[in-house]
């Protein structure tokens, strides 16, 4: 492999400042920095596929900007296939693919393949190729029957199904993806998730994405990166994660009656009792199997079922153990 | 080439959406026309009074008025052009979008307005202008090569009042809020375009400025070319000279805004 294969994203001690100006009086102004990236410094190899996640207002959407060239960074240096994003926006923007999931670069009052035209058009893509991926994302993404609607009554879904086949139409080598699944439905969710995992795994794309859906990077990603006040605090495998932060599952038993907190060992613990329900918090690194066996032993058991750790538990978690060590 | 088909395609895009609205243009129609009866009957007064005011005799007065109400929704001189959109996308960051692209912010604006501008030309224009052409006594001139050379007038004119547009919404990257900088120029442009009172009628130094100015492009000078009261040659290049510092002035501030200020929003 050659360097820009293993780093075809390469973040090196990179800062955004922000300059945020607040009134604090009648005529008074205060001058204030914000600090939204701190000396981020990552890599990701080509056809890597990776998670990014963080709190809201971690620095997720700055860094992505910043990758894409439309923010320029206040310091530390930035390549994306070698290219320096924000001097060379234009020459970049051929070679990547963005989805906000909150925003859409199609054409709201006309149909949605007047906007794939426009793409065509936009990033010269030859016809052939234009035609061969717009059929695989339609069949993918089950556009079917979408292409002459107004992009404006498209279902939120629909048009964030639309927007990721605006964004693959020109081959980009990279995909970033901010919030895809922001909003959408479970069979929607499931739908982009399959089309991603294709998209890297056939053709090898680079993906970074953002999310507050722990699921979209169990699903999808293999390596997670966890941002905070700008700093990255873990990038390694989502199970690492768990570890780091030391985080819990937890265990949700239904009993016949009310009885006092069930006794079981260390350090599973009782976190709740309501009425006949108990919350059993244990390490998630744990299996739940004998803590279940245990509680069925001694306790009369109607129903129970196992509570995945909130990714956004796990890193609060994280950050509150890392500032005050 | 490539990227000429580009825009060509922008312009046709714009142009459709427009067209998609039906009910505001058959509304847009309908109130240029009721404008243009009121401001005829102001005029046809005005010129009683005042004959040869301007240098136009009543005839070339009426005329203009209902050329104004053709070009008003045209020329977007009361607001409705692509900058209220494209301001409202640099307020809430939605300009990301249009930077990471590999097309240039200026053509593209310029391109969709264009089409747009093509739209109310057609869609709202030419209704009222007609109406106006029927029922009141009008100087039209009769020769093809005349209304040709007005036609070219008025792509300057469009280009004219976009590159104006276009400044004043890149003052939303710095102001956030750009409505005001957006009502003080519609207000500007009514009045300096001619909209009010043909700029030839406008007294003295106050008259010398305002027809110097890049408004006079808009209205007046595709009026006074239809109107035989100008030279086509003449015309166009005082229009293009307008155009070409106005576009080089907004890729100027385009460069400073893309490259020092912030796209908002995460
Ligand atoms: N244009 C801006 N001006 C000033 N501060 C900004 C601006 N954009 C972002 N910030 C600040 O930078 C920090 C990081 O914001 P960013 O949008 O990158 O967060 P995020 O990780 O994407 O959060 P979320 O999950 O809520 O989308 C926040 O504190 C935010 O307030
Ligand atoms: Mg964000």
């Amino acid at each position: 492999m050659t360097g820009v294969d293993t780093a075809f994203i390469e973040v090196d001690r990179v800062e955004k400042v922000f300059e945020v100006r607040r009134k604090t009086g009648l005529l008074k102004r205060e001058r204030r920095q914000v600090r939204a990236v701190d000396a981020l410094s990552f890599t990701v190899a080509r056809g890597e596929m990776v998670g990014y996640i963080g709190p809201n207002g971690a620095g997720k959407s700055t860094t992505i900007k910043m990758l894409t060239g439309i923010l320029t960074p206040s310091g530390g240096r930035l390549r994306v296939a070698g290219i320096d994003p924000s001097r060379e926006r234009t020459r970049l923007a051929h070679r990547i693919g963005v989805v906000f999931g909150q925003r859409t670069t199609l054409w709201w009052d006309l149909p949605l393949i007047d906007s794939y035209r426009l793409m065509h058009r936009m990033y010269r893509i030859p016809d052939a190729r234009y035609r061969e991926n717009l059929d695989r994302c339609v069949e993918l993404l089950e556009l079917d029957g979408l292409l002459d609607v107004p992009v404006r009554q498209l279902s939120l879904g629909q048009r964030m199904r639309g927007d990721i086949a605006a964004a693959l139409l020109h081959d980009p080598e990279v995909l970033y993806l901010d919030e895809p699944t922001i909003g959408l439905d479970v069979v929607s969710k499931a739908r982009v998730r399959g089309f991603l995992r294709e998209l890297n795994a056939e053709r090898g794309t680079t993906v970074l994405l953002t999310t507050h859906d722990l699921q979209d990077i169990e699903q999808l990603c293999s390596r997670v990166m966890v941002i905070d006040h700008g700093r990255l605090m873990y990038d390694g495998p989502l199970a690492g994660l768990h570890e780091a932060g030391e985080s819990e599952r937890t265990l949700v038993v239904d009993l016949e009656r009310e009885l006092p907190p069930i006794e079981v060992p260390a350090p599973a613990r009782v976190v709740r009792v309501q009425g006949p329900r108990q919350w059993v918090a244990f390490p998630a690194s744990q299996s739940a199997a004998p803590l279940v066996a245990r509680i069925a032993a001694v306790c009369p058991l109607v129903d129970l079922s196992v509570r995945e750790p909130d990714i956004e538990a796990v890193i609060a978690k994280m950050y509150a153990e890392k500032a005050t060590a | 080439m490539g990227s000429g088909r580009l825009y060509a395609a922008v312009t046709a895009g714009g142009f459709r959406r427009y067209a998609t609205y039906r009910a505001a243009t058959a509304a847009g129609v309908f109130t240029n026309t009721v404008f243009g009866l009121i401001l005829v009957y102001v005029y046809l007064a005005l010129w009683d009074e005042r004959p040869h005011l301007g240098g136009y005799d009543q005839a070339q007065a009426v005329t203009y008025v209902w050329l104004g109400q053709a070009f008003l929704s045209t020329l977007a001189l009361g607001g409705g052009g692509v900058e209220g959109e494209l301001m409202e996308r640099i307020r809430s960051g939605d300009i990301a979008v249009d930077l990471y692209r590999p097309a240039d912010l200026q053509a593209w604006w310029l391109a969709a307005d264009m089409g747009r501008a093509l739209f109310q030309l057609l869609g709202r224009g030419v209704v009222p202008f007609a109406f106006g052409a029927l029922v009141f006594p009008v100087a039209l001139p009769g020769d093809v090569l005349t209304w040709v050379a007005f036609l070219v007038a008025v792509v300057l004119a469009m280009v004219v009042s976009f590159g104006i547009r276009f400044l004043v919404a890149l003052s939303a990257f710095w102001l956030m809020d750009g409505t005001g900088a957006a009502q003080a120029a519609w207000f500007l442009g009514y009045f300096c375009s001619g909209m009010l009172l043909p700029l030839n009628a406008f007294p003295g130094a106050l008259g010398e400025v305002v027809r110097a100015l890049p408004w006079s492009s808009m209205l007046q000078a595709p009026a006074d070319v239809l109107l035989g009261e100008a030279g086509a040659l003449p015309t166009y290049a005082f229009q293009a000279g307008w155009a070409v510092v106005l576009l080089a002035a907004g890729r100027l501030v385009q460069t400073a805004a893309t490259r020092r200020v912030v796209v908002q929003g995460g």
